[in-house]
């Protein structure tokens, strides 16, 4: 703009223009200098509002420009922008008099080569790589014989025709075809929202919903296939409940749906030998195991009947097993008989021996016999008896007869009278006896009053102890340092002790020259 | 063996049984009584398999697409 303003400090008679009127002529000058520009540089931010304008920056390392596409303009392009992509844009500058910018107005937008393109498909990936979306886990497996097929394509052209020709070929099957654009900007949105139809429908719902998905498009330029390579397309084929199948372009062009379908086929074609099993093959295959069913059976039942004969044949005869046992019941049944008479032969011989002293006339004979040496005893036995009694009794009276008993009396009246006499006799002499003793005691009791020394006493004589010895000497009354007298009516002590003593001795001698003198 | 009805069978079901029935029966320790019965559900899952196999009719129908791109209904396709 500098070249266009003068420096107000330099000319005063310049022209002085108001606001409007120098955004006007900038605006005018700017859309006349670049009225069709084409601008390369990154993409910058991208923001698309409601309105369905979409506002973006170019960029590149130094300075940025603002950039619109219109509505009408966006629906069509054939490269949607995307922040980072290197494009090369058409299109015109205008300015925006109310804000002081100026902005470029995109016609059409390109990737900026081949480079540029390849390196933005690179970046995507990476992004739902890093998401999972390519993860193997998440591929599901095709049915083995798909009941109804989709096919989203273009309605005319060579897919379709390839696909139903190739299916015909192997197994016909239902197919519902989604009629899609394959190229340009509608591609990508229709395609999105085949998959999401077909994954909306209803098993059982008024259209058969496919239990197998194709998404499929010819070969073409990198740009014609571009719409395959929408993220949109990518995340949808991986949201896929339905088994899908991509095929876009041919074997050496892959896109990004290649990536997140559950098995990419090189060609259309070739989607369809993944779709289905070729039918003939398989009748063949029940025809060859029908066989192998009735061949293992019959088999089976041969094995059997082999076995069943076998074993048979190792059965021996059943009358050989019998034979034998029967022989040996013959000879042990023939045997039975004779050895029953035999035995009852022996116990009748056992028998008779037994019996033969049993016969009634002997039994008779011996009762007889027996009888009469009974009554004979018995009659030996009453006159046995009686004799015995006579003779004992005779023994009796003889001596009974012999007993006396008077003259026992005479015998007992002696011996008493005899007993008596004695008696009497015996005290008579008893009591003189007694007299005699008892006069010669008397006397013996006089003479003993006239011997004692007692006697002598009541004559006047003494008798004098010391210490209970008789003392008859001078002498020893002398040594005696003590004495005691007897008198006729008691003792006396004398001496240094002097106490009377009572004298025990009732009788001792008298002194020897009393009774010496005496005598 | 699966419990489903042989009728209610998938193609690639009833495949997968009358290919396990062959196999038993082949390998022949199955008692007499069984490999009949055997033999019997291996001849009805080769007719489910025949059945499945000769209901092989091609029908090509193309989506017809209301204003906002949702599926109304479908038409028939042909000559192609």
């Amino acid at each position: 703009m500098s070249d266009l303003i003068d420096d107000p400090a330099e000319g005063l008679n310049a022209p002085e223009f108001t606001v409007t009127e120098i955004s006007g002529a900038v605006k005018r000058t700017i859309e006349s200098s670049f009225s069709r520009v084409r601008v390369r540089g990154e993409i910058g931010r991208v923001s698309m509002p409601r309105s369905g304008h979409v506002y973006l920056d170019l960029k590149d390392d130094r300075s940025v420009l603002s950039a619109v596409i219109w509505k009408g303009v966006a629906g069509r392009l054939q490269t949607q922008p995307e922040e980072g992509m290197e494009v090369v844009a058409t299109g015109k500058l205008t300015t925006f008099g109310g804000q002081s910018k100026y902005q470029m107005v995109i016609e059409d937008i390109a990737p900026a080569g081949m480079g540029a393109l390849m390196a933005m498909l690179e970046k995507r990936k990476k992004t739902l790589e890093a998401e999972g979306l390519f993860d193997p886990g998440r591929k599901k497996e095709l049915p083995y014989l798909p009941e109804v097929i989709g096919v989203i394509t273009s309605p005319s052209g060579a897919v379709i025709r390839d696909i139903l020709h190739r299916l015909r070929d192997r197994f016909p099957r239902k197919v519902l075809l989604w009629p899609v654009a394959v190229q340009g900007a509608k591609c990508a949105p229709e395609v999105t929202r085949a998959i999401e139809g077909f994954n909306a429908m209803m098993s059982g719902g008024a259209i058969p919903r496919p239990d197998l998905l194709i998404v499929a498009r010819g070969g073409g330029s990198i740009e014609d296939l571009w719409g395959f390579n929408e993220e949109i397309v990518a995340r949808a084929a991986a949201a896929s409940d339905i088994p899908l199948i991509s095929a876009v372009g041919h074997e050496t062009d892959t896109t990004l749906i290649d990536f997140a379908s559950d098995m990419r086929a090189p060609t259309p074609t070739a989607a369809a030998e993944l779709a289905v099993p070729v039918r003939l093959e398989l009748l063949g295959w029940v025809g060859e195991q029908e066989a192998r069913l009735a061949r293992a059976l019959s088999q089976s039942i041969n094995q059997r009947q082999q076995r069943l004969r076998d074993l048979a044949r190792a059965l021996p005869n059943p009358q050989a097993l019998v034979d034998q046992a029967s022989q040996k019941f013959d000879f042990t049944g023939g045997r039975l008989a004779p050895a029953l008479q035999k035995a009852v032969q022996v116990k009748r011989l056992a028998l008779e021996k037994r019996a033969a002293p049993l016969q009634g006339a002997t039994l008779a004979q011996r009762i007889r016999h027996e009888d009469t040496r009974l009554k004979s005893m018995a009659r030996r036995l009453a006159s046995g008896l009686s004799s015995n009694t006579k003779t004992q009794r005779r023994v009796y009276d003889k001596t009974a007869q012999r007993l006396r008993p008077l003259a026992l009396k005479q015998e007992v009246d002696r011996k008493k009278t005899a007993f008596s006499a004695l008696s009497q006799r015996l005290s008579i002499s008893a009591l003189n006896q007694t007299n005699t003793w008892r006069n010669r005691i008397d006397a013996l009791e006089r003479l003993h009053q006239t011997l004692g020394y007692k006697e002598t006493l009541k004559r006047g004589y003494a008798v004098v102890r010391s210490q209970d010895h008789i003392v008859t000497s001078k002498v020893e009354a002398e040594k005696a340092t003590e004495l005691e007298i007897e008198f006729q009516d008691g003792r006396l002590a004398t001496g240094p002790s002097a106490s009377p003593k009572p004298s025990r001795k009732a009788k001792p001698s008298p002194p020897k020259p009393d009774q010496g003198s005496l005598f | 063996m699966s419990d489903k009805l042989v009728e209610e069978m998938s193609f690639e079901e009833a495949m997968s049984a009358l290919e396990a029935v062959v196999g038993q029966l082949e390998r022949g320790d199955v008692p007499l009584d069984q490999s009949i019965t055997l033999y019997e559900r291996g001849a009805a899952l080769k007719k489910r398999c025949e059945a499945k196999l000769k209901e092989a009719e091609e029908k090509v129908a193309a989506i017809t697409l209301g204003e906002g791109g949702e599926p109304t209904g479908t038409t028939p396709v042909e000559g192609l």
